[in-house]
């Protein structure tokens, strides 16, 4: 035992020995799958093949009607098309990679294994990768050798290295999302009808490429597989965040305990009462609603703020990034001289503002409402973009104001008092209320990439919500009614007597 | 790390050490406050009703689960602090033999033992040793998916003593075994007690439990109700011990010879039943005086009560 009992100590450190391991098994255990091989070796051998002779057909056909973009603009497609085939596999493989395994009964053994979540999620996830994309790699050869062969031609190097980055950044989105909807679901049929959100995307992406590819923009592609590096990276740290054996081994069916959820959000929305240091008990019936009061705003919201710190440094340098944005449009379109002319500008100027459609109505309820449903909906966009939609959302408005800013400066105002007459005065409110939303909004968001430690994905995201709720009745609706009294009854005035005739 | 090495130097002393463990999953107790330990050389038996909390307690041992609260050491590591160390130190049989079946023995055998730190000659010196001992050495080559219910049921037990573990968690080991199987694997059990093994085991078959384990522990609703030798059970739900007396002769008068010794239960023509707290003083005593008076004594034996009743009388309590 001795000797075992040392062998096993000198693993300590082999980490990635044991993930060639698991990758090893996985991907021996795909090729004697013959349900996945025999797809796999028809789309990687037979159907490129016949892409190639299609190619080859078409580009004679479209030669004899004087129509040759049409198949030169084809083959590059058709290329990023039977690289795309094979990788569609990764999918079906990746879904199935937990999930089924503890339909079969085969998880536990391995959870049992000294291997880490860590290098259970890597093995795992590149497992389902490399048979897929090795096919998709070798389909792209057998097309192009094909038309190499017929036609003599041959892709610009770096179109081909562009659809390879774009196949292999396609293929990890695929993989990594189904990881991620393997490790949370109980049995393959719902993990395959989760798979909706990676396919619909993914489709309509693919759709998109098409496009570019037959516009022959291929630049714009660069940035295709900058998004979906940015989108793999944020999937498969979501992946590692959230895969633990507890979670996969704790649940045993996908039920919804509606019951229990409420229970824990109530829980979450509760704040312990304070007042100072008084004790609460000796202070009369009549007054202990101030140990509440003093609590949720002495104790509870800064705790809140200060647990979203990162998230609001991350909305704040949105901001900042909105102004620069801003700014570099102001510079390279300026508006035509009179567009921005200020001097006639008065109070009642701002009561004809909903002439335009798509302003709010000018009165305190009209600016609150917007206001309100603004943030609202930068919430909702949060919980699908982890995040990253409310701070675009926040930004836009951001950077249309420091636009107009620019311009000012532009035309000879002072961007200084454009800026403290137009923005400042409901700003002050308006804008500390919408930052601190947004970044409650982003925690929802991410929650779901990363909960906080200790707590499941939905434990960590009902934490999040009753932040969330909790600030926004108790802190940003106050603020954001002042802020649109502000705007209505004081913004106008002041703008009248800084710039007014 | 102060705790670790404290209770690895007590190693000795505990393999498991389980303090207060509780485990809840969104709102439900599966283990509620479970303290005990099992020593290296004992065959710890978990018993108890389906849901008690028995695979829990397992899997939380083989750091699969995180205690919700208390302690659980394996080996003198800490199941949440050390899980990769405590991993590498158990050898756990789940409820379902869980093998990939498209794969053969070997092929098997070897990823499991890599991922343990085996090389692939200990692995396979280890592996041909366990299945010969199982009486299946012809299930190296073959795929598993042709293996019968035992077959799997033995390799999944290969796969867990593979790599030696000082530390063995078994849930319902020979439940798809046929007789002769099953005995292969109490005997193997039995053996790696003397090795020094810490051996826990999840079973609903008492008499495999009685046969096996050195204590016993009957698990309800998450808690232990009952812990204790078998024999320590017995007495203590139970009550004392029940003798029978097989007289020669019809049992008249002889009621009247014992009583002041013992309490006589039940009567038969020529037999009666007793209960003594203290048999080895009782018995002999008792001999004594029916030999004095020339009573005849064919038999004096305990009336066998099986861990059932224990078990039946614990559960409904």
């Amino acid at each position: 035992m001795v000797a075992v009992t040392e062998r096993m100590r000198a693993t300590v450190g082999e980490a990635p020995r044991l993930v060639l391991t698991l990758i090893k098994r996985e991907v021996w255990d795909t090729l004697r799958d013959w349900r996945i091989i025999v797809p796999i070796v028809i789309l990687t051998l037979f159907f490129p093949a016949l892409m190639s002779f299609v190619a080859n057909m078409a580009l004679d056909w479209v030669a004899e009607y004087g129509a040759p973009i049409v198949g030169e603009r084809m083959l590059p497609f058709l290329l990023m098309v039977v690289g795309f085939f094979p990788i569609s596999f990764s999918l079906v493989i990746a879904l199935e990679t937990f999930v089924g395994e503890k339909e079969r009964r085969s998880l536990e053994p391995l959870l049992a294994t000294p291997l880490t979540d860590a290098q259970l999620y890597l093995g795992k996830t590149l497992a389902a990768m490399l048979p897929p994309l090795l096919a998709a790699y070798l389909g792209i050869t057998v097309y192009l050798a094909g038309l190499h062969f017929f036609k003599g031609w041959s892709p610009p190097p770096i179109l081909l290295v562009l659809v390879v980055l774009l196949t292999t950044a396609e293929g990890l989105v695929m993989v990594s999302g189904a990881v991620v909807i393997s490790s949370q679901t109980t049995s393959v049929r719902a993990a395959n009808l989760l798979a909706s959100f990676i396919i619909i995307p993914m489709t309509l992406l693919i759709q998109g490429e098409a496009i570019i590819m037959f516009w022959a923009n291929y630049g714009v592609l660069w940035w295709v597989v900058l998004f979906l590096v940015v989108v793999d990276v944020i999937l498969v740290r979501m992946g590692i965040h959230i895969f633990n054996r507890e979670e996969l081994l704790g649940r045993e069916i996908d039920q919804l305990n509606v019951a229990s959820l409420w229970r824990k959000f109530c829980g979450y929305l509760r704040w312990e009462p304070w007042f100072f240091g008084l004790d609460l008990q000796k202070m009369p019936a009549w007054l202990r609603w101030l140990g509440m009061v003093g609590g949720l705003y002495g104790r509870d919201i800064p705790a809140i703020l200060r647990r979203s710190w990162l998230a609001l440094a991350v909305v704040v340098i949105g901001l900042l990034f909105s102004a620069g944005i801003g700014y570099d449009f102001a510079t390279r379109y300026q508006l035509p001289p009179g567009v921005l002319q200020l001097e006639n500008v008065s109070a009642e100027t701002f009561s004809e503002l909903p002439a335009v459609d798509w302003l709010p109505v000018f009165t305190v309820w009209g600016v609150l409402l917007n206001n309100v449903r603004s943030l609202m909906a930068a919430a909702l966009l949060a919980v699908f973009s982890f995040g990253t939609l409310a701070v675009a959302l926040l930004m836009a408005p951001l950077a249309i104001v420091f636009f107009f800013v620019t311009q000012a400066a532009y035309v000879g105002y002072s961007p200084a008092l454009f800026f403290a007459a137009f923005v400042l005065p409901h700003g002050l409110l308006e804008l500390p209320a919408a930052t601190i939303a947004t970044a409650l909004a982003v925690r929802l968001g991410v929650a779901f990439m990363s909960p906080p430690r200790g707590m499941t994905v939905s434990d960590g995201w009902l934490w999040a919500l009753a932040d969330f709720v909790k600030v926004f009745i108790a802190l940003l609706l106050p603020l954001l009614v002042l802020a649109a009294a502000v705007e209505v009854r004081v913004t106008p005035t002041i703008v009248a007597w800084a710039f007014g005739g | 790390m102060g705790s670790v090495v404290v209770l690895q130097s007590a190693v000795l002393i505990a393999m498991i050490d389980l303090v207060g463990l509780t485990k809840r999953f969104d709102g439900f107790t599966a283990v509620d406050r479970v303290t005990l330990s099992v020593a290296p050389g004992e065959i710890l038996a978990l018993l108890g009703p389906n849901g008690a909390g028995k695979t829990t307690t397992v899997r939380v041992l083989a750091a699969i689960l995180r205690p919700t609260m208390g302690h659980a050491f394996v080996a003198g590591y800490s199941v949440t602090e050390h899980a990769q160390e405590v991993r590498r130190r158990v050898g756990l049989l789940t409820e379902y033999p869980g093998l990939y079946l498209r794969m053969r023995g070997e092929d098997y055998l070897d990823f499991f033992g890599r991922l343990m730190g085996l090389d692939a000659d200990e692995c396979e010196r280890r592996a041909r040793e366990l299945l010969a001992r199982f009486g299946m050495p012809e299930a190296w080559d073959q795929r598993m998916g042709t293996y019968s219910k035992g077959m799997r049921q033995k390799m999944a037990l290969v796969r867990a003593m593979l790599h030696d573990p000082p530390v063995l968690l078994l849930d319902e080991p020979t439940s798809a075994m046929d007789p002769h199987s099953a005995k292969l694997v109490r005997d193997t059990v039995r053996s790696l007690r003397h090795h020094r093994r810490a051996i826990v085991i999840c079973t609903h078959n008492l008499a495999e439990a009685e046969a096996l384990a050195s204590r016993i522990a009957i698990i309800r609703r998450g808690r232990i109700i009952a812990l204790g030798t078998p024999a320590e059970l017995k007495a203590r739900l139970l009550g004392p011990s029940l003798m029978e007396l097989r007289l020669l002769h019809p049992t008249d008068g002889v009621v009247n010879l014992i009583s002041d010794l013992v309490k006589v239960e039940v009567q038969g023509e020529n037999w009666l039943r007793y209960a003594t707290a203290n048999p080895q003083e009782t018995n002999p005593l008792l001999l004594q005086t029916l030999a004095a008076y020339g009573v005849g004594v064919v038999t004096l034996s305990e009336v066998p009560r099986s861990l059932e009743d224990v078990y039946l009388r614990a559960v409904e309590e």
